[in-house]
């Protein structure tokens, strides 16, 4: 009986082997262990027997469609990765195709810089104030500590616009005016930088033009001191040109702040940069502001903007900052 | 203001290496511009005499000279100047030499003429900063003797140094000795000049009055006697030349080595020629003329100041220029020497009116010592001695002349502002050696100011030169902790968001100039009326841009020039223009312009809905409009909350042309501040329905006048409340489509917050959207 069974499998895994299909597997499945199936027949015929062979035959059917749908399961599952292995194959694609299809705009440097300096002051607990690129006489020089036909005047070659009265209303030639309108329009304590735009009556070459950015940064508090100011540039250096840059003061001339000094910057061992010029707020200028020096004492220092730009980015050239050429653009 | 070492030290002994005097300087506030080393490199350089000059056979630049170096033969040399002659002493720098600029001479041929080595300017060899030829030397100088000893140069250091405005005095080396004894902590001292004075007194043969006091604040004259016009000793002229003076003569010369000295300029009269032997000194009247010293005619104002003679006729600018009447001559033996305080702003004023600056109106506009006058003169007189001889007495006259101002400093304040820790008796020792004569009461100190320091007026102004000599370097660094929160405003903010979304959108960020020339606004189709520069320096930058626009466009037409074509570009930045009221300032707004070179209509409204998506503005309106510079058919109007926020489109071909871009430019021009004054931002979170949704689609034939946004309103009002979502998915123009039309397909999600909607109920939307839209369009829907 069993010898039955046994040929009755190796025909039908024979037939399994051949199918090509799963089409043709399904209709080997329905033969196999469908209703008709030599299988199915052989249960219904059961009923008849004695117990003894009942068992005997049960378990010998139950066997054989266990083997049966195992061989089944298997070839289907082979078959149908073949399928999906065709279909693969047919959906080949190139990607590099697509590769450099949409590229990410850029920044400009100077935004990048400007960005840079933001966060970097933010990070310091500073706010961040705009004004005006074309400036009253008042905010640009008069609040400032330049007395009309004071010479210091001459250290800035203004551009004038006609607008109001001749010489009243200008290119603001650095963004120390911004430092009134804060003081006019905020109560201290202040902690804030200015970057922006500034103009001067300058030919433009490789390291002048008529355009450039400064950013500066003004503290007004109780009791600020020439120290603070001092470490407060020496952070600063620190924090954007690395801990191992120092930072030096040297006295200067500013009529907007007293003590004035020049700041230097260097790597250990280098020469020494210039970088920009600072002081402790004039009690005329805090005056300017609406505010009284016995109470209010504050600094401030400013530098060249697009200068750091240059120097990060190894650009030898500052016209090339406002040129636009897109080789140059999309470099950064 | 240079200053040589070996003349500084005739005031103070200074001690320490060359550089570390340098760093000194700098840490007192004169920053070292460079320090020069003379004598260095004349190593080499001997005294030639010019035997004979040819022109060389094959240059005209060149010449060739013969010269004798000492050795009475000979010596064949190529030179590019011609300013010499036979018989002339001139520099030698022979083989070997190495020159200033690290240049070594050495034998060689010129166009096929051997030269054996070099003459030379004195710019060349560091004697002062003439270039114009070949030094030409005394005429008792002696070939082959080294230039060095020729010429009496002995090694010394020159420090050029950059002298703030409020630093009168140390445009001297006197002003400069003082500072750096101050530093080192060693005595200083004016040596007493030594003269002898004999003959009448001065009173008894010369007059002054000082007619306009606001003028002048004090008028010294005094009378020299024997004077000849002759060359001044060579030591003197070296040390002139190398703070950048040309030697003259003898009297020019003393008086500039006693301005450059001392501080103080002086002027000379031939007293012969000074009518009535007296001066006057006062404003000039309106139209008066002089002939000054350089021969030249001038016309002068009420604001420019004169030295008038006893009939009342200018024979100087005050402080600025002397007249050529009273000129120094060979004839010259009697010298009324003047030495006077002018009101600074007075001399500013001339001598920019005139075009005259020179070192001597340089000193009086920042103000001159008027207490070194005497010491000055006599100072004059010694290095004019043996020849001379002085007379007694002086003529001195004083005007209006600020007080010397007396300053009360606190002590707590000092320390207050600097951060550090002195105590009076410390400021005091700072203060006196740089000559603020201080005194101490209970809390504060007393601070004469010293004359030479006029600058000083305020407790700021002197803390601040406590601050110089007690050294930056030694106060402590300290860092304030800040008590405002760091951000950004909204704004900025904001506007980070908007370059971050054009950057993502591929676009880059250009910084053209926003300068305009005239013309550009116009060729873009603009208003032309923008705000102009007053004064400037070229025509190109002489109009304020009123719109990104132009320079947007250059930037396109500058990269098309170098075949970089395609360009996405945006800029922010300020733009300029003429109010509609009166306002103080111009108004200046911030503008995003960005530019799409090529086909990309498409583009550049899907980069506005991006930006718009990136703000959170839901609301807004693409309105079909025209704008100057735009072009009229592919344009609209951006609306957000029913304002006007900028426009989109494309640019006006003829704008194109005239920017020379030919490639077709789309546009997006924004009002930063217009549109981010307007609310927005996210909001709070408005529950979705959880149930089931229902889909139309509906394609619609209608006119090309009529716009999809307005299909889409009547579409969203018809669905009212119940329009969870609407899309135009599909464009379609061509047959069956007739001509002039084209087809709009929407896709309208319908849902409720509270049930599933009915059959009939999506039936009776679909049915109302047809009817709206085909009554209020003539359209017709496709099927």
């Amino acid at each position: 009986m069993n010898q039955e069974y046994d040929s009755h499998l190796e025909e039908a895994k024979g037939k399994i082997e051949d199918s090509v299909d799963l089409e043709s597997l399904k209709k080997l499945e329905a033969e196999l262990l469908g209703k008709n199936s030599v299988t199915t027949q052989a249960k219904r015929s059961l009923g008849g027997l004695e117990p003894e062979e009942r068992r005997e035959l049960g378990f010998i059917l139950n066997e054989t469609r266990t083997k049966l749908e195992d061989m089944l399961s298997a070839k289907r599952k082979n078959l149908s990765s073949e399928l999906m292995q065709e279909q693969l194959e047919s959906e080949r694609l190139d990607l590099t195709e697509f590769d450099r299809g949409h590229r990410l705009g850029h920044r400009h440097v100077v935004t990048q810089t400007w960005e840079r300096l933001e966060d970097l002051f933010i990070g310091m607990g500073y706010t961040v104030s705009e004004g005006p690129e074309i400036e009253d006489e008042w905010h640009n020089f008069g609040a400032l500590n330049f007395p009309p036909g004071h010479p210091a005047r001459d250290m800035y070659d203004t551009l004038y616009v006609d607008y109001g009265e001749p010489m009243s209303t200008l290119l603001r030639t650095h963004t120390s005016p911004v430092q009134i309108r804060v003081m006019e329009e905020e109560e201290p304590p202040i902690y804030s930088i200015m970057p922006g735009r500034v103009f001067r009556s300058d030919t433009a070459d490789a390291t002048h033009m008529p355009v450039f950015h400064q950013i500066e940064a003004l503290v007004i508090d109780k009791g600020i001191t020439f120290g603070d100011l001092a470490g407060t540039i020496e952070a600063f250096t620190n924090a954007y040109f690395g801990k191992d840059f120092e930072s030096r003061l040297r006295p200067s001339y500013f009529p907007f702040t007293e003590p004035s000094a020049e700041f230097d910057i260097r790597h250990p061992g280098g020469k020494w940069l210039e970088l920009g010029g600072c002081g402790m707020v004039h009690p005329e200028v805090l005056r300017a502001g609406g505010l009284d020096p016995e109470e209010w004492q504050g600094f401030a220092f400013g530098f060249g903007l697009d200068r750091l730009a240059l120097m990060r980015h190894e650009i030898d050239d500052l016209r090339e900052l406002f040129r636009n050429d897109y080789r140059f653009l999309a470099q950064f | 203001m240079k200053v040589l070492l070996s003349w500084l030290r005739e005031f103070a002994p200074i001690q320490g290496e060359t550089s570390l005097i340098g760093e000194q300087l700098s840490e007192l506030g004169l920053a070292v511009e460079s320090i020069t080393h003379i004598g260095e490199h004349l190593d080499g350089v001997v005294v030639a005499k010019v035997l004979d000059l040819r022109p060389h056979p094959d240059a005209d630049r060149i010449q060739i000279v013969e010269v004798d170096s000492g050795d009475g033969e000979p010596l064949q040399i190529c030179c590019g100047a011609f300013n010499m002659s036979p018989g002339d002493f001139v520099p030698l720098a022979t083989i070997g030499t190495v020159m200033p600029n690290g240049m070594e001479i050495s034998r060689r041929k010129l166009r096929g003429e051997w030269s054996n080595g070099m003459l030379c300017s004195g710019a060349e060899i560091e004697i002062g900063d003439d270039d114009d030829g070949i030094l030409i030397l005394g005429s008792d100088s002696k070939q082959g003797t080294p230039l060095a000893e020729s010429l009496g140069i002995e090694s010394d250091v020159l420090y050029d140094l950059e002298v703030n405005p409020n630093r009168p005095d140390a445009m001297s080396v006197i002003g400069v000795a003082r500072d750096l004894a101050a530093y080192q902590k060693i005595p200083f001292k004016i040596p007493e000049p030594k003269v002898s004075e004999k003959g009448k007194n001065v009173s008894e043969i010369l007059k002054a009055e000082i007619v306009s006091p606001d003028l002048c604040g004090r008028f010294v004259a005094r009378v020299i006697e024997g004077v000849s016009i002759a060359d001044s000793p060579q030591w003197l002229q070296n040390r002139i030349t190398s703070l950048g003076m040309r030697p003259v003569n003898n009297v020019v010369d003393v008086s500039n080595y006693v301005m450059l000295e001392m501080g103080q300029p002086s002027h000379t009269f031939d007293l012969a020629s000074v009518s009535n032997s007296e001066f006057k000194v006062r404003w000039a009247s309106d139209g008066e003329e002089i002939v000054t010293l350089d021969g030249v005619s001038r016309k002068l104002t009420t604001e420019d100041g004169v030295v008038a003679d006893g009939s009342n006729v200018p024979i100087g600018i005050a402080g600025v220029m002397g007249g050529n009447s009273t000129e120094i001559s060979e004839e010259t033996s009697t010298v009324a020497l003047e030495m006077a305080w002018w009101e600074p702003s007075a001399i500013a004023k001339t001598s920019r009116r005139l075009g005259l600056r020179s070192e001597a109106s340089a000193r009086f506009e920042r103000g001159t010592d008027p207490e070194i006058i005497e010491t000055a003169m006599r100072r004059f007189c010694e290095l004019l001695e043996p020849e001379v001889s002085l007379l007694p007495g002086l003529v001195d006259e004083q005007g209006d002349m600020p007080a010397r101002e007396k300053i009360k400093v606190r002590v707590s304040r000092v320390n207050s502002i600097l951060g550090t820790d002195l105590d009076k008796k410390e400021i005091l020792e700072i203060l006196d050696p740089i000559g603020f004569e201080a005194k101490a009461s209970k809390q504060d100190i007393e601070v004469t100011v010293p004359s030479f320091r006029p600058d000083t007026s305020l407790e700021i102004d002197v803390i601040e030169e406590i601050a110089r000599i007690f050294g930056y370097e030694n106060i402590v660094k300290t860092v304030p902790k800040s008590k405002t929160f760091g951000s950004l405003t909204a704004k900025q903010n904001d506007r980070r968001l908007i370059r971050s979304t054009l950057m993502g959108l591929g676009l880059d960020e250009v910084m053209p100039v926003p300068f305009l020339a005239p013309g550009e606004l116009e060729n873009a189709g603009l208003e032309t009326d923008g705000i102009k520069v007053a004064n400037p320096l070229v025509a190109e930058e002489s109009v304020m841009r009123s719109s990104l626009r132009p320079g947007l466009l250059k930037t396109l037409a500058y990269n098309e020039s170098h075949r970089l074509v395609g360009l996405k570009l945006f800029e922010i930045g300020h733009v300029y223009s003429h109010p509609q009221q009166p306002q103080p300032l111009p108004d200046e707004r911030e503008h995003l312009v960005s530019l799409l070179a090529g086909d990309r209509v498409k583009e550049i409204v899907e980069i506005w809905s991006a930006l718009a998506d990136a703000l959170a503005f839901r609301d807004y309106e693409l309105i079909a409009d025209s704008q100057a510079g735009f072009h009229a058919t592919r344009t609209s109007r951006i609306e957000v909350q029913g304002r006007t926020v900028g426009f989109l489109g494309e640019i006006d071909p003829s704008v194109l042309a005239s920017y020379e871009v030919s490639e077709r430019v789309s546009c997006l021009e924004i009002d930063v501040d217009e549109l981010l004054s307007i609310p927005h931002g996210h909001s709070h979170y408005k529950p979705f329905s959880r149930y089931p949704s229902s889909d139309i689609d509906l394609a619609f034939e209608v006119d090309e006048s009529i716009s999809s946004s307005e299909v889409r309103k009547c579409l969203e009002e018809k669905a009212g409340e119940l329009l969870a979502d609407i899309n135009l998915f599909d464009v379609f123009r061509g047959a069956p489509v007739s001509e002039g039309r084209r087809s709009l397909a929407f896709k309208l999600r319908l849902q409720a917050d509270d049930r599933t909607l009915t059959d009939t109920e999506v039936a009776e939307v679909h049915k109302d959207c047809i009817e709206a839209v085909e009554k209020k369009f003539s359209a017709k829907l496709r099927s």
